[in-house]
């Protein structure tokens, strides 16, 4: 399209990605449709996390994004990682996961608040995709409400004594995971509040159980893991960061995360779309496909609608991120929006395909129950509200 | 070891093609472009000659095309090819395949060259001269449908395995320099790799025009072209399926024959 001319261009608004973005699309793209797409029914079924498929995309360099090259990373930005997710995320919810939540919640704690021990003797192996590490937040009867945690950390003669037990703990129990960074009350502040702090636990540590948790509704091929600690000591050197500044630690941690959560609430709402695109134009009813129905062309252009519009407020949280401007806002925003807008474009997808909408065979299926858990993980809808809403009333 | 490959640029396999008004090719707006998948194979096996001899040599990618030709080059680059050379001017627009060989022949005289692999054919006008004509053009040999090559860097020669008729094989074994066309089954190419596409940032592509090869405007493009397209149509559109009824197996048989004989003229 011809440019318009005569207009003095005041800003510097662009939304142009760079070509180096762009080949990373295509790049993800293709190996998305080509390695994962193939298999995805099949590990959703079997509720298998493939080994096989994780160290291709280690391979490939997905397993450290952004993370500096001295470590053994990519050094993408933020915006090039989350257009990776929302590839995958296109194709297959759980493998999303499964590359969000190691690098997002992973490598992140270790690469931003680890010392340099620390990052030497985890990240190569991480970023490679050669080992996997969880994320240790979430208990059976504290999320969100991290003060709740009942995991306890004392400091008994030297050593760190670990007792408790976390849930829902994505990657935590494959064959190859190597540790998880896990969350633990580890004393009482001044004020009352329990002083929280970051420990890395290693998969062998004696006394740590970390078990597959199945029959999944969202996620299927994705690893998911309860962890058990009894009387597991670690080393001094293992606390990561400051003692007591865990819960900082993983504010921040949540804050990436949830563009990756909304990464895959965009992503995966396209692939629904393009799906329900797809049938829409294979179908016949009355005589005309589906999609010469005015009804069905009006859902995929609301459909199509919401994405973009999603896209463009998940892409200004990351350019936000990238240019070192504050955006928890943005992050809780986008993911409260992406995850939205992917229920209402898998259900409508489902609602073209009709009966077949509801087999498993037909992947709009599959994107309706991951769907799901967008609502839910990283802080819930509800979360989001809440952080969004205090940054409204403080802002005025 | 110095391997060049000559890349093209081609609509996706699945474009649906639409012809321009009059006689002006296809509409190029709306296609998606890809590196013409023969010339992946040859990509791909320039990389691995080059990581079996110990990552001894350079890989240079000549590629004849527009600006647009600069997205296919990055993402050869972000395979692992170290520089590009990138013809690109409105000058060589219309060339025929003689004059294509001959732009890529005077790019190629410009770098040292041992092995020069190509696609066997590019899958838009699926012509398969390029490669041949350019190896006359440079005075050196061709061999063409190349599906395994074995380098004797030693003794610069290359071994290579072709498919000929009736399922065959024919191994012949090439002096370098050489030109090879690469067939499909020679190698399986790998991605642009994550840590590829940050590396190819920062690799060079050279963009040369017809001035700087020393071509005058009337020894190229559509002046200089043997071959004139004449015309450009469309496949007849698939007409629905025959069914022939009835229930005596002879009498069908009879009326099939009858009408591929009549109707179908193919027998």
């Amino acid at each position: 399209m011809q440019k318009l001319k005569g207009f003095a261009i005041l800003g510097n608004m662009d939304f142009n990605l760079s070509p180096e973005q762009e080949l990373l699309r295509k790049t993800v793209r293709e190996f998305a449709e080509q390695e994962i797409k193939p298999l995805a029914f099949d590990l959703n079924q079997k509720e298998e996390c493939s080994i096989e498929v994780i160290q291709k995309m280690g391979d490939l360099g997905l397993m450290g994004m952004t993370v500096s090259p001295e470590y053994g990373g990519q050094g993408f930005d933020p915006l090039s990682y989350i257009i990776a997710i929302e590839e995958i995320a296109r194709v297959d919810g759980s493998h999303a996961a499964t590359v969000a939540a190691h690098n997002g919640l992973g490598l992140s704690p270790i690469y931003y608040f680890g010392n340099e021990q620390q990052k030497r003797r985890y990240l190569p192996d991480l970023c490679a995709g050669k080992a996997l590490w969880g994320f240790g937040l979430t208990e059976p009867e504290a999320g969100s409400d991290a003060g709740n945690s009942q995991t306890v950390a004392k400091w008994v003669h030297g050593e760190w004594l670990i007792n408790g037990r976390k849930i829902f703990i994505t990657n935590a129990s494959t064959s190859i995971t190597r540790g998880s960074t896990v969350q633990a009350v580890t004393g009482r502040r001044p004020d009352g509040h329990p002083e929280i702090s970051c420990i890395l636990v290693e998969q062998n540590a004696a006394g740590f159980t970390a078990k597959p948790m199945h029959h999944k509704l969202v996620w299927r091929a994705s690893n998911t893991s309860e962890l058990y600690f009894e009387d597991v000591r670690v080393p001094e050197a293992n606390l990561l960061g400051k003692r007591g500044e865990g819960f900082k630690m993983m504010l921040q941690t949540l804050d990436g995360g949830r563009l990756a959560i909304a990464a895959m609430g965009l992503g995966g709402a396209q692939g629904a779309l393009e799906e329900a695109l797809k049938y829409s134009q294979q179908r016949k009813t009355f005589g005309k496909h589906l999609a010469e129905h005015q009804t069905i062309a009006f859902y995929l252009a609301e459909m199509q609608t919401e994405i973009e519009a999603a896209r463009s407020l998940l892409y200004r949280a990351c350019w936000l991120k990238g240019e070192g401007k504050p955006f928890g806002n943005f992050a809780a925003m986008a993911k409260l929006y992406c995850s939205e807008v992917m229920k209402r474009v898998a259900h409508k997808a489902v609602q073209i395909h009709g009966g077949y909408g509801l087999m498993e065979e037909f992947p709009v299926a599959r994107f309706y129950r991951d769907q799901r858990l967008l609502e839910i993980g990283e802080g819930a809808s509800e979360v989001q509200k809440m952080v969004i809403s205090r940054h409204l009333l403080r802002g005025q | 070891m110095n391997i060049v490959v000559c890349m093209k640029q081609v609509p996706d396999t699945e474009t649906k093609i639409r012809l321009k008004e009059g006689n002006g090719g296809i509409q190029t707006d709306g296609v998606k472009w890809i590196i013409n998948p023969y010339c992946e194979f040859a990509v791909e096996e320039a990389l691995r000659i080059r990581e079996r001899n110990g990552g001894q040599g350079t890989v240079t990618l000549v590629c004849m095309g527009p600006d647009r030709a600069v997205e296919s080059i990055r993402t050869a680059l972000a395979m692992g090819v170290d520089k590009a050379i990138h013809l690109n001017d409105p000058l060589f627009e219309g060339s025929d395949n003689f004059g294509v060989a001959k732009i890529l022949a005077r790019a190629i005289q410009t770098i040292p060259h041992d092995i020069i692999l190509c696609g066997k054919q590019a899958v838009d006008d699926d012509a398969s001269q390029v490669p041949q004509i350019l190896a006359e053009q440079l005075n050196i040999p061709h061999v063409m449908v190349v599906e395994k090559m074995e380098v004797d860097v030693a003794n610069k020669k290359v071994t290579t395995s072709r498919r000929i008729e009736g399922g065959a094989k024919e191994v012949l074994e090439v002096p370098l320099p050489a030109v090879f066309g690469a067939d499909k089954g020679m190698n399986e190419p790998r991605y642009a790799s994550l840590p590829g596409i940050m590396k190819a940032k920062s690799k060079e592509v050279k963009k040369v025009t017809a001035a700087d090869l020393g071509l005058k405007p009337e020894e190229i493009g559509v002046a200089a072209a043997k071959v004139k397209i004449q015309a450009y149509s469309l496949p007849p559109e698939r007409q629905a399926g025959k069914k022939i009824e009835g229930g005596d197996p002879a009498q069908v048989a009879h009326e099939l024959a009858k009408w591929l004989r009549e109707e179908a003229r193919v027998i």
